[in-house]
């Protein structure tokens, strides 16, 4: 009597925890940056939030950035069974096209990026980020007076140069005679340079200031002290000043991850690649209310949102 | 397009960049100076920087008292010089590894109590740029250097007091034995150990000060791996003045100069690829310092535990 | 010979009590934050040498380690102190990449040792640098090393996202990586895990290393400037020579390192902006594994087996407490503090045994003190 209890028991907590969806996830930096890894450690909080903490379980492992030991973690929780494993930063993408064949049966993701490699247990996902950099851009043109802009970038490539050239698009859009400074510092983590890179814009003129990636922080501060407009993007950057930023671009990486985790559930292990943009609210403009940007100028923004999901404005132009 | 770097605005920036981008160059390589003087090596002085920088941060996040967060970032350098001496005078540790410990220690720390303690960076008000009467009203000059905040100004101050001290006091003259010929210095009565504790621990207060500069004065925020690498450019600066403080404050002038200039040539757009302007503070320093080449050479017992033979 | 078991028993033991130590301490700070420090060091030794998998982690893990450390180790025996490991591993892979990807249908036979020797002259290339600028410019090598690291960090920036990106990328964002190489080209797998032909050859180039400085005139002359240029310049050596020479050679092998990290593990470059991305560390942590293993090219396998183990399992460590990466560079700098900070309780034994033996020799204190050293 009591073994057949205990193989009762077993069996439901085996089936238990079948039923728990378990992610693993790698960032490159910390799940605090208010940046590209808080992006994906917030998606993943608001997913468990809603499913559930028995329901859905995550793991990580951040400030990951030796690309060899991202490759570790990735083939240690495919080993051990997770249902999903993320790969958050492009550079992660040759391990895991090397590891992905060895496990068939388990799900993974990289970003961003849009290559699955042809498996069919790999989903790959990336941001359009310069749809939210044009909208963005047109906002700072339409509130500048000095019609300087400036832009503090890390390095010139991926997804921090997509935003910058959308936002220099956007500003062009709105303002032809506007002129855009761009600085890129060379690094994700220099707050230093990126704090005097946008001291230089404000001294060149600038009174709307942007900048992508983690080491803006510093940035955001100058803006505020020289009562210079910020927008930001990746994440919502407002609690860094309040009476200066306008808005703020949102990677809302749930659009992508709710699908994923649906066909993984209904057995589909991969195949797909994704992008969050503003027609599947994955990207989302987020205005301060403090600051309070007038009806006006919002429907500036709104126009630009409604061109580019309907196609007719193409940020890069193409 | 290069005409624009003429321009008078751009001149005054790129000048006023440069006194502020070298503040924390300046503290971190004068206290190394002393250390080295006295012929130990200290690798760890971004570690030093970070933890000061963290803590000093915190102190005005959560009192916003600018004093207080000055009392304790001295109190932690003194601290953080006193474990390097003890592992570098005492235990005899090999110099270039203690430093990479003291270093790694304090990235780790640093992060972790900030990501403990306060999560999400938050900005603070730190100390407030004080624009000198009259000297400030200088045309170009006044904008250039009388418009910073007192970490700034402490920096420059710092430069001929660091001179006076290794030249022309018995303290310096003790400092420049020891890291010369410890065993002469000992056999007079110089207690090398003591000396070389006393110059480690201004050496940890001067990068706890330039761990604070950034944090509380001209970043005033926090973040992981604040320094970006900051003190190995200060130990390396070092070299480039020659353990000479006025040489090494027109190092740190020269790095932050092209490093400001570096900035503006982006800013206006003239057509470099911006990772060769990235690229040019560190190419330019190496340059000057081969076309100006001269007879320096380092203190003798530099890197050199001392024991005495009894 | 007892006497002498027991010496080597307790150097043996020496770091590894240091490292117990510094896992104390850890212990504490684990505590602190929440975590339950024997699961967490459990996860350590099990993410180190667990399964065959682990421990093939904790060798490709001490691979380039070993190779810095040879290279590390050439420079400090002649008395230079090369910090520029991380840029010289950059060069090496960028040598070897563009040549791999400038020849890419090869006999990988004849392709792979090529590549591998460009990665080795790429080094000796970046490393030659401040070589030379100190032997002609009198320009201290820890500035102009660190300097160079810097700029390789800079260069490999501006080709990767340049002229040498993968142009067949899918998605809007263009990812600063070069094509894959050639799968011909990857190194054999030694067994079906992550470890590649790179530790072999590591292993193997220790005892070239060993054979180089003691047993050939070159590494006479390398030694001997690294003790005494004074005298040596009056035995008739060029200086200047040998610091160059020293310093290519230091370069070629951290750039080896670089190549062979391409070769058996990326098969391509990708670039975070950062050197510490491709490296990690190595350039740095391969000092750390050179002085503990001093600087003896034989000693250094052990010492880089040792940190390769700890990095491989902290990953595991942090995986498996989910504690930030923040606590293991913490612990990893408080293991280096603490292990170093030992070495004097060793160094004392030695002399405590130089005179006995001169003792029994009734020697002349002279040699004793050099004997201790």
């Amino acid at each position: 009597m009591k073994r057949i209890l205990l193989i009762a028991s077993l069996l439901i907590l085996s089936s238990m925890s079948l039923a728990q969806f378990r992610v693993a996830a790698v960032m490159p930096s910390a799940t605090n940056d208010l940046a590209f890894s808080q992006s994906m450690f917030d998606a993943l909080s608001t997913i468990q939030a809603e499913m559930g903490a028995d329901n859905f379980e995550f793991v990580f492992v951040d400030g990951t950035f030796i690309v060899d030991d991202a490759a570790a973690a990735i083939r240690d929780w495919a080993a051990e069974g997770y249902d999903l494993v993320i790969a958050h930063g492009s550079q992660y993408g040759s391990s895991l096209e090397e590891i992905a064949p060895d496990f068939p049966d388990v799900s993974f993701a990289w970003g961003t990026a849009g290559n699955t490699f042809g498996l069919d247990n790999v989903y790959a996902y990336e941001a359009a980020s310069d749809e939210g950099g044009y909208v963005l851009g047109v906002l700072a043109a339409a509130l500048s007076k000095s019609g300087t802009i400036g832009v503090v970038g890390p390095i010139e490539v991926g997804d921090a140069k997509l935003y910058v050239d959308g936002f220099k698009a956007g500003v062009i859009a709105q303002n032809e005679a506007a002129q855009v400074n761009v600085n890129y510092i060379g690094s994700f983590s220099d707050v230093a340079l990126a704090t005097e890179a946008a001291k230089t814009h404000v001294s060149a003129g600038a009174d709307a200031l942007t900048g992508s990636a983690q080491m803006v922080v510093g940035a955001v501060g100058v803006a505020q002290k020289a009562g210079v407009l910020w927008f930001g993007t990746q994440a919502n950057q407002t609690e860094l000043a309040a009476d200066i930023v306008v808005a703020n671009q949102v990677y809302d990486w749930t659009v992508v991850l709710k699908p994923i985790i649906a066909n993984i559930q209904s057995g589909q292990l991969g195949g797909e690649a994704y992008t969050i943009n503003l027609e599947n609210k994955g990207l989302l403009i987020e205005y301060n209310d403090f600051f309070g940007v007038s009806d006006e100028v919002k429907a500036l923004a709104d126009a630009a949102i409604a061109g580019i999901i309907a196609g007719d404005i193409s940020p890069l132009g193409e | 397009m290069l005409s624009q770097l003429l321009d008078i605005t751009v001149i005054t920036g790129i000048l006023a960049s440069m006194i502020r981008l070298a503040t924390p160059y300046i503290y971190a390589a004068i206290g190394e100076t002393f250390g080295q003087k006295s012929g130990v090596l200290n690798l760890g002085v971004d570690g030093v920087m970070l933890i000061s920088a963290f803590t000093s941060y915190y102190i005005v996040l959560q009192t916003g008292n600018l004093f207080l967060a000055m009392l304790v970032t001295i109190i932690i350098g003194a601290i953080m010089g006193l474990l390097m001496a003890l592992i570098s005078v005492t235990l005899h540790a090999e110099q270039g590894i203690s430093g990479i410990g003291i270093f790694l220690f304090g990235l780790g720390l640093s992060d972790l109590l900030f990501q403990k303690l306060v999560g999400t960076a938050k900005p603070i008000t730190g100390f407030q740029d004080i624009a000198i009467p009259v000297l400030s009203k200088i045309p170009i000059l006044g904008e250039v250097l009388f418009k910073h905040s007192l970490l700034v100004y402490g920096a420059y101050i710092l430069i001929p007091i660091a001179w006076f001290v290794l030249n022309k006091t018995t303290f310096g003259l003790n400092i420049r034995a020891v890291g010369e010929n410890p065993a002469a210095a000992d056999s007079l009565g110089v207690n090398v150990a003591l000396v070389r504790y006393k110059t480690l621990i201004i050496g940890g207060i001067l990068s706890a000060i330039a761990g604070a500069s950034l944090s509380i004065a001209l970043l005033n925020v926090f973040q992981q791996n604040l320094t970006n690498g900051l003190g190995f450019i200060a130990v390396a600066l070092v070299y480039f003045g020659a353990w000479r403080p006025f040489y090494v404050l027109l190092g740190s002038l020269i790095f932050s100069f092209v490093n400001a200039l570096q900035v503006w040539i982006q800013v206006l757009g003239i057509p470099i690829p911006s990772d060769i302007a990235v690229m040019m503070p560190y190419v330019l320093t190496l340059l000057v310092l081969v076309i100006s080449a001269g007879k320096t050479r380092a203190p003798t017992a530099l890197t050199k535990p001392y024991e005495r033979n009894e | 010979m007892n006497k002498k078991f027991i010496d080597s028993l307790f150097n043996a033991f020496l770091p590894i009590i240091a490292v117990l130590l510094a896992l104390l301490i850890g212990a504490v700070i684990l505590l602190l934050i929440g975590a339950n420090p024997i699961q967490a060091y459990g996860a350590l030794i099990n993410g180190a040498f667990g399964n065959k998998h682990a421990l093939a982690n904790t060798i490709v893990k001490a691979t380039p380690l070993l190779l810095v450390g040879l290279g590390i180790a050439i420079a400090f025996r002649s008395g230079v102190i090369n910090i520029g490991g991380e840029g010289q591993m950059i060069l090496g892979a960028l040598s070897a990449t563009i040549f791999g990807l400038a020849f890419p249908n090869g006999p990988a036979i004849i392709i792979v040792p090529l590549a591998l020797i460009m990665g080795f002259i790429g080094g000796a290339f970046w490393g030659g640098i401040p070589g030379y600028l100190k032997a002609k410019f009198n320009v201290n090598e820890i500035l102009s090393t660190i300097m160079m690291n810097a700029i390789a960090v800079q260069l490999m920036n501006f080709l990767l996202r340049g002229v040498l990106i993968d142009k067949n990328q899918m998605g809007a964002a263009l990812i600063p990586q070069t094509p894959r190489l050639n799968r011909a080209y990857d190194l054999p797998r030694l067994v079906p895990t992550r470890l590649h032909l790179g530790a072999a050859i590591a292993i193997g180039l220790a005892i070239l290393v060993y054979i180089l400085l003691w047993r050939t005139s070159l590494g006479y002359r390398i030694r001997a400037v690294g003790l005494n240029a004074f005298a040596s310049r009056y035995a008739g050596i060029s200086i200047d020579r040998t610091f160059i020479l020293s310093m290519m050679l230091s370069g070629a092998f951290c750039g080896l390192a670089g190549a062979i990290q391409i070769y058996g593990l990326n098969h391509r470059m990708v670039t975070d902006g950062t050197a510490v991305g491709f490296t990690g560390s190595a350039g740095f942590n391969g000092i750390v594994a050179a002085l503990f293993g001093q600087l003896h090219p034989i000693g250094i396998i052990p010492s880089s087996f040792f940190f390769g183990a700890l990095l491989v399992g902290a990953g595991k460590l942090q995986r498996v407490s989910q504690v930030p990466a923040a606590l293991i560079t913490t612990l990893n700098g408080l293991i280096v503090i603490f292990v170093v900070s030992s070495e004097i309780w060793r160094k004392r034994r030695a002399r405590k045994r130089a005179i006995e033996q001169a003792v029994v020799k009734k020697a002349s204190p002279d040699i004793i003190e050099n004997e201790a050293r």
